[in-house]
């Protein structure tokens, strides 16, 4: 009996200590969880795992799961903060009492990546790829990409257009442009995360577009610039607004950011930049964060994210083939998370 | 023999032995423990069925403003389009079947053949020739070998099953499409009149889609159809020789129509797998919303369609897929019940012979 209630005790006591020691844990550290698109988590990751370890107490968990279902999680309010290249609709933000702040956190450029081992550089006009896209240039040595070629000898090859099949921000981005360009694409297709296109076979994600890209001559697809760098895609040279044809790169892309000034609601597409030496197909890519956070900590905690992901952040972004928001830019997301 | 003091005496003895063990009734405890092990097996069995019912209701409350909007129209249209909000599964439901009753046709054919050539021990007596053409065939270490050659090799069978879809799925892009384009194409060239070549095969398609199931339902078909072969009673086997039948002549003429109903089980398990494949069929079907017979163009199926839309689907599309969602699993159902009755009469076919 006596031993009996000395075990209880010392359990008991044992017990107390370990609880302490948990929710003592609690106070400290900071959980943050987030969800959303996929073509910035790389990015997002890195900076997560980046900052965590300068600051254990914060640990933040990013699940990209999509730009649509990221919203949805927001919405539903079961993570901290979301992700989305398609920025969110108004009638979604009205939906959340307390106030949404969307803050652009880094940018990206859409390519179009196309396999014709015979042709080294491929120059498309804007009549030729939205055309492409639009099925009514089926043939490689169509006089309207032989235009902007002079020189080069075009195959007599079907075009094979090969689009996403899974909804995607990199889809809307790329049909905003289409649309922007070509009155016909947005009456007869129009923008959205996965519109019923008129041409072309689908293949899911980025590495899908891609994979098909490389294994069928004769084919063009869109996919993010990173990727189509890592994999060593040849990327086609785009007519953009003022009449230069343009290559893909950072500084292209950054001209074109740059074009545009950010309204208030930080909400802006670049659907078709007017700088001369801009880069056509360039989009933000925001995170979303609600207004109000009850606990104080999390809220500094996302505070502290944010200005590091302006600041330092921004230095990791073109390794990862992303694109620097252009300085302006940061700073202005970073007075604005401050000032919450 | 013993009288009833003896057994008595018996019984004490024992019981001394060990106390309360032998002879007594069941414990308070052990009763009890009893029917509590007997309640909990009740409640997970109909915990399963409860999982399935609650799914189905789900999925249809969910479903219901889309069922109210596109009514049975939604089964019957072709156009899938978000933008103009119109959806119209039919070259999905198309599409699934078209797939897996192809993929089923491949695989059962070559799942069945190969169930004959492990159950036959062909493999078996081919090594063990060759060993006695070296006179090793009863050698301690080496004639062991035939027995070690069938398990692996059935293992190996086997082991197609482990394979995760997204491996299939990216081995079929960058190997089998390439692979089977130039024959396609030239298929396409000579005989394009021929509605199954009516298109030329650019990248993903039905053709490859087809042939990387085949390859994924293959082990479930072999498997079950070289038990099924394999329990064949060794008399059947026996008496047909001694009617002057060959071995040819035995495995198709009373082999195959013995084992028929665990071969057709094999078949029927392996069509619900193929209707319900996701990840490789996205990678591989192409995805386009063509309802055609061609085995060149690319098309869609159901699971590849819920698959490709849900993580970007905003709150008015929910439904519709939810709704597409219960179609598959109505088409799984009816596919299932249909395999179930048919094997019933198989079996009892077989029996009233």
């Amino acid at each position: 009996m006596n031993a009996n209630h000395r075990a209880l005790v010392i359990l008991s006591l044992v017990s107390l200590v370990f609880l302490n020691a948990c929710s003592g844990n609690k106070a400290n550290t900071v959980k943050l969880q987030g969800a959303g698109a996929s073509f910035p988590a790389p990015l997002y990751q890195k900076w997560f795992k980046t900052y965590s370890a300068a600051h254990p107490s914060v640990q933040v968990d990013y699940q990209s799961v999509g730009s649509g279902s990221g919203v949805k999680s927001f919405l539903d309010k079961t993570v901290d903060f979301a992700a989305s290249d398609a920025a969110m609709k108004p009638e979604d933000m009205a939906k959340v009492d307390g106030g949404v702040q969307l803050l652009p956190m880094t940018a990206g450029a859409i390519v179009l990546a196309y396999n014709l081992p015979e042709v080294d550089k491929l120059r498309l006009s804007r009549a030729a790829y939205s055309g492409i896209f639009l099925g009514k240039i089926t043939k490689w040595n169509d006089p309207l990409i032989a235009k902007a070629n002079p020189g080069v000898t075009l195959p007599d090859k079907p075009v094979n257009v090969v689009v996403r099949a899974d909804g995607s921000g990199t889809t809307f981005v790329f049909t905003k442009h289409l649309s922007a360009i070509n009155p016909e694409f947005e009456k007869t297709v129009g923008v959205n995360t996965l519109p019923n296109w008129p041409a072309g076979t689908r293949s899911k994600g980025n590495e899908g577009v891609t994979a098909s890209i490389m294994t069928t001559p004769g084919s063009i697809g869109y996919v993010e610039y990173g990727y189509a760098r890592s994999q060593n895609l040849h990327m086609a040279t785009l007519e953009n607004k003022s009449g230069n044809f343009v290559d893909a790169s950072t500084d292209s892309a950054k001209a074109a950011l740059a074009s545009a000034t950010l309204p208030s609601d930080f909400i802006i597409w670049v659907s078709d930049p007017d700088a001369a030496q801009a880069y056509p197909i360039v989009t933000y890519t925001w995170m979303i964060l609600y207004k109000k956070y009850l606990d104080k900590n999390k809220l500094d905690a996302i505070k502290g994210l944010v200005n590091y992901g302006a600041t330092d952040g921004q230095k990791e972004s073109e390794a990862l083939g992303y694109v620097p928001l252009p300085e302006s830019v940061a700073s202005q997301v970073q007075a604005a998370v401050n000032a919450m | 023999m013993g009288t009833a003091s003896d057994i008595t005496r018996a019984r004490e003895e024992v019981a001394a032995w060990h106390p309360g063990q032998i002879w007594q009734p069941p414990t308070k405890r052990q009763r009890w423990f009893d029917v509590a092990f007997r309640k909990l097996c009740v409640a997970f069995a109909a915990l399963t069925v409860v999982l399935i019912v609650v799914l189905v209701v789900e999925i249809g409350i969910q479903a219901i403003p889309a069922f109210r909007e596109f009514g049975f129209g939604f089964l019957t249209g072709r156009v899938w389009d978000p933008n103009a909000h119109t959806y119209g599964i039919l070259p999905e439901i198309w599409g699934t079947l078209y797939t897996s009753l192809l993929a089923l046709f491949f695989g059962t054919l070559f799942g069945v053949a190969a169930a004959i050539f492990l159950a036959e021990g062909y493999l078996g007596e081919a090594v063990f020739k060759l060993l006695k053409s070296f006179n090793l065939h009863f050698h301690p270490f080496w004639g062991k070998l035939p027995q070690r050659c069938e398990a692996l090799l059935k293992t190996l069978i086997e082991l197609l099953a482990a394979v995760p879809s997204v491996v299939y799925g990216l081995w079929g892009l960058f190997v089998v499409i390439p692979m089977i384009r130039p024959l396609c194409n030239w298929l396409h060239s000579q005989f394009g009149w021929f509605p199954l070549f009516s298109t030329d095969l650019s990248g993903p398609g039905i053709l490859p889609a087809v042939l990387v199931l085949a390859i994924m339902v293959l082990p479930t078909i072999t498997a079950i159809s070289r038990d099924a072969l394999v329990s064949v009673p060794p008399k059947l086997r026996m008496a047909a020789y001694g009617l002057g039948a060959t071995r040819w002549e035995t495995i198709l003429g009373v082999l195959l129509p013995t084992a028929s109903r665990g071969i057709f089980g094999g078949i029927v398990l392996a069509f619900g797998r193929a209707l319900g494949e996701t990840m490789a069929l996205a990678m591989l079907v192409g995805n386009a919303n063509h309802l055609t017979v061609s085995l060149f163009s690319p098309a869609n199926t159901l699971a590849a369609l819920l698959a490709n839309n849900f993580p970007e689907a905003d709150s008015k599309q929910i439904p519709v897929l939810m709704y597409a969602a219960l179609v598959l699993l109505a088409i799984t159902l009816v596919v299932n019940m249909f395999g179930a009755v048919v094997l019933e009469r198989a079996a009892g076919k077989a029996e009233a012979k």
